[in-house]
């Protein structure tokens, strides 16, 4: 069976007055239907990019090579027309500043009907009343009298259920998610969390989570990508890659991390900064903040190797010496 | 009946508080654009009545979301926003002091900002950066001196003291916020404030920051305020933990004790949406999801701010301000059922599946 | 061990000890813009050419040759054998040299009316924002009046009240030029107040005046440079104005718009140069700062970066 979605050695470059930015490097993997997927990295990692590139969305001086195929049509070589219609009825995203996707200066009510009228076909009054079941349907309290008013009208954390509202419009089959809660409180966080999770439950939309924080991936996601420097440098089911990180890099994110539920003395740290991307290293991007480099990552890159408990990790150290590091760091 | 009446749990024992605040309020008048000169201005109650005591060396976290009112509670203490109440430091009211006698107060509370690079000024070299404070205050101090101090302070907030010609687009967010910190470090003071000095950092960068301030901390005996709105981060840093909504104080308890047993309802729902790194944790936790919005602080509701989306709240509640409660050692809550048991919050999960069928 | 400690040596490796300033940057994006680069470099040629160019001729600005009255359109052409570069006036005088002396003073009085709106507009505008509430209420209401003024009209009736002089075009434009310029960085001054690097200074006790100084100012900079260099052009061509309609310098000191207009004036008399080297000058010279402060303005405040 071909996957929902299948993302095969996808690279962004952005073509700067610096020189060209290779923002991804590589990147590729599949997402079955209805399924979560977590795309987790600092800034600079690429997982933001990788989404746009996906949904053809990147900035002007930015082009994408590889393959990005959808129920195995490519989107890469799509016109502008075609992407806009898969974008309308198959695939949706939502943004960390649902601001940037909200129209201020008209009403709600409008920005959802327009959808409905130019993709579905509905008229003006059978649109609204659909706008105002979905906004119902992401808990906005009184949403047939709410439908009509201004973005600016509702709070942070409304703004955002009523993105995921008019995201859920078309009944898309893939939902990209970057950085949904980062701007949110963490109670309201709970709440568009909460929602997304029943969304994939109850209408089996497959979800793409991109997000920097770990704690987020961890009760949600089926699946975890992490992302350096553009590139995977582990990939595979959550429980296994949270349980047993197998790359020095995840072990360090998530050590990195206080948990509330723990005590810790100090932090274990990973030292360094994030990558400048317009001067990758040649070799594992990680390289010059690995506590495990090997002197010849400098240059060489490790290949992406699959494990046979199913994930795929790019390093060339053994497993086992990574997992006794993180015994005895707990 | 306030707050401020109430007997102060405390929690640094039987010394002298290094900080005493009582009955903490700041109010800004909010001039609606355009408005006639004669149309009243609007009073937004940022922080109502916030008292506590902070001992010489110790942590405290402030947490609270959006419009709690953590910021301007630090911003009161610095003296960069006007309040009303009591704010004593080493016993002296810092109120009655002259102008000169305030701002030589200053030389011993410092401050570290949330934004690193928007906290430097992109014109000032890293070396004018960190010794403004220094050359404020003692300006006849000597190049030579000034230039070992600087330093001495990079040196020891991990940076190279041979950076002070650059500036500060030149570093990376972790960097700026450690040359934010060697600036609020420069002239040794007792208390050093910092307003979510780690969130806008990578993860991997963060804990490098937080480690740093606990080290410092250790080392120079600093008594710190640590305001964030991660739970997590709060909790390891600090000895005890202040809990904001609204511009109120909740609950102030020790650290271990907050976490382990919250006595406020907004506490509990607040622990409880903290997601853990730990997907088999995760799944078997329930998330009781806090219903509604924070509510305008135009118009806060009356009696306990909380009230509007407590799982527990009754009529008792919206007639006054529940006073803060002595529940444990040390341990204060401001709520006036702080002994019951808090019912689930939240609808029902399948309320999504429920809406899409009845329209379907 | 698992991880290391946080370690300062892998944060920092390279050290060069001299910092790259935001002037640095902004530098190198301006010489990547050609246009501003070509029209810097014509803009020096030209204040090489009205400081220095009445060394290559013989002749002086004032010096009238009576054997040319009259016969201006056969025998005053520009030629470089009898060294009248650009040919003479209808009263026999060296339009090379006069254009030189001209070009100058339009210069001057560009450069001087961004000068005085640089210090008093900055300062002025810098003062008000930062301060803010009733003073800046005053202080701006101030600058809507005298702005609501009509500048020329008044201008016109200084320099018809108190005689033509030089001074008098100098103060009347530098009493309006600053105005545009304290709206400006009073506005920009509110943005930069509320940064949180304004309020460090604020809160380690820094005083109001050197908060101003140090912080607020050279971060107005960007700003006021990119507005000075726009508002030379636009000094001249008021100055031009003024001189057009005969009220600027007095002979035997000229000025570009002087020259234009009497060059104008003789359009139908055969002799073109006496309208086309001044105005020549006048475009290039206006096209040239209009060129660098576009260029500028990309230089010092990306957006994209």
């Amino acid at each position: 069976m071909t996957p929902l979605l299948e993302v095969e050695d996808l690279r962004v470059t952005f073509e700067t007055g610096d020189g060209p930015v290779h923002a991804v490097n590589g990147v590729s993997f599949a997402l079955a239907e209805g399924e979560t997927l977590a795309i987790v990295g600092e800034s600079g990692s690429g997982k933001s990019q990788t989404a746009f590139a996906a949904m053809g969305l990147l900035a002007r001086n930015g082009r994408a090579t590889g393959a990005v195929r959808y129920r195995g049509r490519d989107l890469l070589g799509l016109s502008p027309r075609e992407l806009n219609r898969v974008r309308a009825s198959e695939i949706s995203m939502i943004f960390q500043d649902p601001m940037t996707s909200l129209n201020p200066y008209l009403r709600v009510s409008e920005q959802m009907a327009e959808v409905l009228m130019l993709h579905k076909g509905m008229g003006r009054r059978a649109a609204v009343a659909e706008a105002a079941r979905m906004l119902d349907l992401v808990r906005i309290p009184d949403a047939k009298a709410r439908v009509h008013d201004y973005p600016h009208q509702f709070s942070g954390g409304m703004r955002q259920r009523i993105m995921v509202a008019m995201a859920l419009l078309c009944g898309p089959k893939l939902l990209i998610a970057d950085e949904p809660t980062t701007a949110l409180d963490v109670t309201v966080q709970a709440q568009i969390m909460a929602l997304l999770g029943e969304i994939r439950r109850e209408l089996g939309t497959a979800i793409i989570l991109i997000t920097h924080d770990l704690g987020v991936v961890a009760g949600f996601c089926d699946r975890t990508l992490v992302l350096y420097g553009g590139q995977i440098m582990e990939e595979g089911p959550t429980d296994l890659i949270f349980a047993r990180p197998t790359h020095p890099y995840t072990l360090g994110l998530l050590s990195a991390v206080p948990r509330i539920d723990r005590e810790e003395e100090t932090l274990l740290t990973i030292a360094g900064e994030p990558p400048d991307m317009s001067r990758l290293p040649p070799g594992c991007p990680f390289f010059p903040r690995c506590a495990f480099a090997r002197p010849e990552n400098e240059t060489l890159r490790p290949p992406l190797v699959r494990l046979t408990d199913g994930r795929r990790r790019a390093c060339n150290r053994p497993v086992e010496e990574i997992l006794l590091a993180r015994e005895a760091a707990q | 009946m306030s707050v401020a009446t109430q007997s102060q749990g405390q929690g640094g024992g039987g010394e002298t508080p290094l900080l005493s605040v009582r009955d903490l309020r700041v109010t800004f008048e909010i001039r609606p654009r355009n408005a006639w000169p004669w149309t009243p201005s609007r009073r937004l109650r940022a922080v109502g009545g916030v008292s506590f005591d902070l001992a010489p060396g110790e942590v405290l976290g402030v947490v609270g979301e959006s419009g709690s009112g953590k910021s301007t509670l630090a911003r009161a203490i610095v003296g960069t926003v006007p309040a009303e109440g009591l704010i004593r430091f080493d016993g002296e009211d810092i109120a009655r002091l002259s102008p000169e006698g305030r701002r030589a107060r200053r030389r011993d509370i410092q401050m570290v900002f949330q934004d690193p690079l928007a906290a430097l000024n992109p014109r000032m070299t890293v070396g004018e950066i960190v010794a403004e404070p220094l050359l404020t205050h003692f300006p006849r101090t000597p190049r030579a001196e000034v230039r070992r101090r600087v330093g001495e302070i990079l040196e020891r907030v991990g940076l190279l003291p041979s950076m002070i010609n650059r500036y500060p687009h030149e570093f990376s967010g972790g960097q700026c916020q450690r040359i934010g910190i060697a600036r609020a470090l420069i002239l040794r003071p007792r208390l050093l404030i910092c307003d979510e000095p780690v969130s806008a950092l990578d993860v991997s960068v963060q804990a490098q920051v937080v480690n740093l301030l606990r080290e410092l901390r250790r080392d120079m005996g600093l008594a710190m305020i640590f305001i964030a709105h991660d739970l997590s981060v709060v909790r390891h840093v600090s000895d005890r933990i202040l809990v904001m909504y609204l511009g109120r104080l909740m609950e102030i308890a020790p650290a271990r004790a907050l976490v382990a047993e919250p006595r406020h309802p907004y506490t509990q729902a607040l622990i409880a949406s903290v997601p853990i790194p730990d997907p088999v944790l995760e799944r078997a936790r329930t998330h009781p999801v806090l219903e509604g919005d924070l509510p305008s602080p135009l118009a806060p509701p009356s009696g306990c701010v909380f009230r509007t989306r407590c799982p527990k709240a009754r009529e008792a509640c919206a007639a006054e301000v529940p006073p803060a409660f002595e529940v444990g050692p040390a341990h204060r809550a401001a709520c006036l059922f702080w002994d019951e048991p808090t019912p689930a919050f939240g609808r029902a999960a399948g309320a999504v599946a429920a809406a899409a069928e009845g329209a379907a | 061990m698992a991880l290391t400690e946080p370690t300062v040596e892998a944060i920092v490796h390279r050290e060069p000890p001299r910092g790259r300033s935001l002037w640095v940057d902004a530098r190198r994006r301006f010489l990547r813009n050609r246009a501003a680069t070509v029209s810097l470099v014509v803009l020096v040629l030209i204040a090489l050419f009205a400081f220095f160019g009445q060394f290559l001729t013989p002749y002086d600005r004032a010096t009238v040759d009576f054997s040319l009255i009259g016969i201006n359109a056969q025998q005053g052409y520009p030629s470089l054998e009898t060294r009248r570069y650009f040919g003479t006036d209808m009263e026999g005088r060296d339009l090379y040299a006069r254009t030189v002396q001209g070009t100058r003073l339009s210069l001057m009085i560009g450069i001087v009316g961004s000068l005085v709106a640089v210090v008093v507009g900055t300062l002025y505008g810098a003062i008000a924002g930062y301060v803010g509430g009733r003073v800046d209420g005053v202080m701006m209401r101030i600058v809507d009046i005298l702005l609501s003024i009509p500048f020329m009209f008044v201008l016109i009736l200084l320099l018809v009240m108190f005689g033509r002089s030089l001074l008098m075009l100098f103060i009347g434009i530098g009493l309006i030029s600053w105005l545009p310029m304290a709206r400006i960085a009073r506005g920009q001054t509110l943005s930069i107040k509320n940064k949180e690097f304004v309020e460090a200074a604020i809160a380690t006790g820094v005083r109001p005046l050197t908060i101003i100084l140090r912080h607020i100012v050279p971060n107005l900079a960007g700003v006021v440079i990119v507005y000075a260099t726009l508002l030379i052009p636009e000094m001249i061509i008021y100055e031009s104005f003024i001189s057009f309609l005969g009220l600027g310098v007095q002979e035997p000191n000229t000025s570009l718009g002087a020259l234009i207009s009497r060059g104008a004036a003789q359009l139908g008399n055969g002799v073109p140069w006496q309208l086309g080297f001044p105005l020549f000058f006048f475009v290039t010279m206006l096209f040239a700062f209009y060129f660098v402060g576009d260029g500028l303005r990309d230089a010092i405040d990306p957006k994209d970066r």
